[in-house]
């Protein structure tokens, strides 16, 4: 079973893909860009995260969450915390009322860190919230919503509200959680000045290492039995759970795992950015990224991470050379995306450009395209997808 | 002043020093602007900053989509007023100003990565923007880390003084006591419901405003407190609560879209705000709010601001004439927008002052930097980077706009960080 094609990690033609995306990030962009333009891309690649996330709960298991929000900003948050500890000594808040508690809380009348508070102050305890935080709240939510077999457009709105609350919730405690304007004015990380461009430099390189992690894994999952099981489940959920498969345990496990990812990115993203605010949180940025998904090609997990480079290039492009209408000129370009290609870039790649190229080259004599699984880095082309 | 011109500037004629000492009064129709030749690149630009020898270029930095555009676009609009009658005056040290106009997006990352931007990649001389805490305290760090210079327009809650930053808006202590103060002495006013969003520009204003009441007035008292999330808009229940205790006062910091439901609210529980049972005395409702609550809603309502559009100074009718000039005879002022305004004036004054656009000089030439041409009157820059500004109070009229009913003889200090309001 080891040398079936479709049960090896990589076929030939996805190893290339993976090759391609790495020499841009890893050498294409650190290349070509200036310090500041490097870090924004890095930026827009903590969103990859969530993106790939998404491929496996959506695109693969048809788990459409759009809260994925909440698990960024939980992984943000976590890092944050630990970082404002760092950045708020004594020395730094004498102006304070009570010095040695971050500003936030000083501006809210409290004089003591709060109990929670405490274990941020160690960055190894930090750097395991940044992902267990995230998985045991989507594992919370995953077992009350699959074990009682909510899904589809009602585990949909559930997420979102979930997103909402949790907005809610921290700009309501902002005595504890800096509210509205977050948790701000993050400098060192274990003494280590985050806000130099060596700094962002190495952390650009530091979140492209993890996003390939992350797409090891997420590919792992795929090629695995897990993954077919997956895929089964998104087009037959009921046959599946008719063939003795207990589908909500592994509805559970993808969804964690799409939240340890969002966590991951949310960490990068305080770090990079220097800060977190509920702005990361709720509804619109959940949406945001499940567009990021949606253009990249909801089934192909290269294809996401793209998809959220090239929003994001166009969102940050069109607002500076409008700002007063870029946002339709985004709008615009989901709609023509979505309109176009179901399936987003990938659907472009593997469906139009792939075949033609392969004709060109072939001379005619090709195999027939898209019919072979394994094209355009593992997309699995569901006979529903359309449909969807 | 012109001695500190001087070691800075050697080989300045006496006449351009002579100007540039004038200049400090920057008198908004002033004839004649400096020549760019006395002022050599070289010598006024020595940190790489975005200036040639006929151009120099900054920056604005407002949310211009996004749900705090409504509020932002008359900062804008302010400031690209303020830099064209720059220009007309013959511009800064005999350069035109150029701005690049970036988009916050009423998004705080975004706002923190479009300074960034302006900063390290224009190089902008000074930026213009802002409006929220939450986007100010997003790009703080950006202009430290980078030594930028940011005018702020917004009044907000103090407890803030960046060497980075001109705050041309009140702190808390500014808009507060001194409307207090009034309510109880022309009114009688001795009980006070205060209430507001949920975030911490309400929340720090009503803290200095109970310690005010309770420390400093005399048989004063607040007989309840309460907030509630921005975007909120039932308040039947506080309404209720107000009718029960019976205040004289209803302090009130409820902001944006909040607004529209609370003055509707209570209009229609009956209560008339024409005859002050109870007094409304708010600080968060400028002209600007005003046209999205509809005039007849707040009639009879007290505000306290630095400025109203309907200040009766030759400043101000030439500002408000040139803006409707510039903009459309529909549009309304706003204490921010005039706040706006400011900041480019002042950034020319200190770049005159200074002889030069780096931004330590002109940081350390900004304070003690006065405007008489202020719409809103006399101005002067703090120590602390806060204005010295009058306090006045408005009553709003059913057109929209204020009448003023009171200002405050003397300037206010600024006092970011009052003792005995924490």
């Amino acid at each position: 079973m080891q040398t079936d094609r479709k049960n090896r990690f990589l076929t030939r033609e996805e190893a290339v893909y993976f090759a391609i995306l790495a020499a841009v990030v890893f050498l294409i962009l650190p290349l070509a860009l200036d310090p500041f333009r490097l870090n924004l891309f890095g930026k827009y690649l903590t969103y990859a995260f969530v993106a790939i996330g998404l491929v496996l709960c959506w695109g693969a298991g048809g788990i459409l969450s759009l809260g994925q929000g909440v698990f960024f900003g939980l992984g943000g948050y976590c890092m944050a915390m630990f970082l404002k500890l760092e950045a708020s000594t004594p020395e730094n808040t004498a102006i304070q009322s009570t010095p040695g508690i971050p500003d936030f809380m000083d501006w809210n009348q409290i004089t003591a860190l709060p109990w929670w508070w405490e274990p941020f102050h160690s960055l190894f305890f930090s750097l395991l919230a940044v992902v267990v935080v995230p998985v045991v709240f989507a594992f919370i939510v995953g077992v009350a919503m699959f074990r009682r077999r909510v899904g589809g457009v009602y585990f949909a709105i559930i997420t979102q509200a979930i997103a909402a609350i949790l907005t809610i919730l921290i700009i309501g405690q902002q005595g504890f959680t800096g509210g509205v304007n977050g948790i701000t004015d993050l400098r060192t990380l274990n003494g280590w000045d985050i806000r130099t461009d060596e700094a962002k430099t190495a952390l650009y390189f530091v979140n492209g290492a993890l996003l390939f992690a992350c797409l090891f894994a997420a590919q792992y999952v795929r090629r695995s039995k897990l993954g077919r099981l997956l895929i089964a489940m998104r087009d037959q959920e009921d046959r599946v759970r008719f063939s003795g498969y207990d589908v909500a345990s592994f509805k559970i496990f993808v969804f964690c795992l799409g939240a340890a990812f969002a966590g991951i990115g949310g960490a990068m993203f305080t770090l990079q950015v220097g800060f977190m605010s509920p702005t990361l949180v709720g509804i619109v940025p959940s949406i945001e990224m499940v567009i990021f998904a949606a253009v990249g090609g909801r089934l192909s997990i290269l294809g996401a991470v793209y998809g959220t480079l090239l929003v994001n290039w166009a969102k940050t492009t069109f607002s500076e050379s409008f700002p007063e209408l870029w946002l339709l000129g985004l709008g615009a370009l989901f709609i023509a995306v979505v309109m176009t290609f179901p399936n987003g870039l990938a659907g472009l790649w593997s469906e139009q450009i792939m075949p033609r190229a392969r004709k060109l080259f072939a001379g005619g004599t090709a195999r027939p395209a898209p019919a072979s699984p394994d094209t355009a880095a593992g997309l699995t082309q569901p006979r529903k997808a359309a449909a969807e | 002043m012109t001695d500190s011109s001087k070691p800075t500037m050697p080989g300045v004629s006496r006449r351009a020093v002579l100007a540039g000492g004038a200049a400090l009064t920057a008198s908004l129709f002033a004839p004649k602007g400096l020549r760019a030749q006395d002022f050599p690149t070289a010598a006024v630009n020595t940190t790489g900053l975005a200036v040639t020898d006929d151009t120099v270029t900054i920056g604005i930095l407002h949310s211009v989509t996004g749900t705090m555009a409504i509020s932002e676009t008359g900062s804008v609009q302010a400031e690209k007023l303020a830099i064209e009658q720059i220009n007309a005056q013959g511009g800064i040290l005999g350069r035109k100003i150029e701005y690049i106009q970036e988009d916050g997006a009423s998004d705080w990352p975004t706002f923190a990565e479009k300074a960034k931007k302006l900063l390290v990649n224009d190089k902008v001389a000074s930026v213009m923007g802002c409006w929220t805490s939450a986007s100010r305290k997003a790009v703080l760090p950006v202009f430290e880390q980078y030594n930028g210079f940011l005018y702020y327009p917004t009044f907000y809650e103090g407890l803030e003084q960046s060497p980075n930053v001109i705050y041309t808006g009140q702190e808390a202590t500014q808009q507060i006591i001194a409307g207090l103060d009034w309510v109880n002495q022309t009114k009688g006013a001795k009980t006070f419901y205060l209430l507001g969003s949920d975030y911490i520009w309400p929340r720090t204003s009503n803290k200095i405003a109970r310690k005010h009441i309770e420390n400093f007035m005399e048989g004063c008292e607040v007989v309840g407190e309460e907030y509630y999330p921005l975007g909120h808009t039932q308040f039947n229940s506080v309404i209720n609560k107000i009718r029960l205790r019976k205040p004289d006062v209803i302090y009130a910091i409820v902001v944006g879209g909040s607004n529209v439901a609370f003055y509707k609210q209570l209009k229609a529980a009956g209560i008339d705000m024409t005859e002050e049972k109870p007094i409304l005395l708010t600080i968060s409702v400028t002209e600007d709010e005003i046209r999205g609550i509809g005039g007849e809603n707040i009639e009879g309502a007290y505000a306290c601001m630095k400025y109203f559009q309907s200040l009766e100074n030759d400043n101000n009718l030439e500002f408000v004439k040139a803006f409707k000039e510039m903009w459309g005879d529909d549009m309304v002022i706003g204490d921010v927008t005039q706040a706006a305004y400011l900041g480019p004036w002042l950034w020319k004054a200190a770049v005159e002052k200074a002889g030069s656009f780096d931004v330590d000089k002109v940081r350390e030439a900004s304070p003690g930097i006065e405007l008489t041409s202020a719409p809103e009157g006399y101005v002067k820059v703090h120590e602390n980077h806060h204005l010295w500004s009058k306090t006045r109070v408005g009553r709003a009229k059913a057109d929209g706009q204020y009448e003023v009913v009171y200002e405050t003889a003397d300037l206010v200090e600024p006092d970011p960080f009052p003792e005995g309001y924490q």
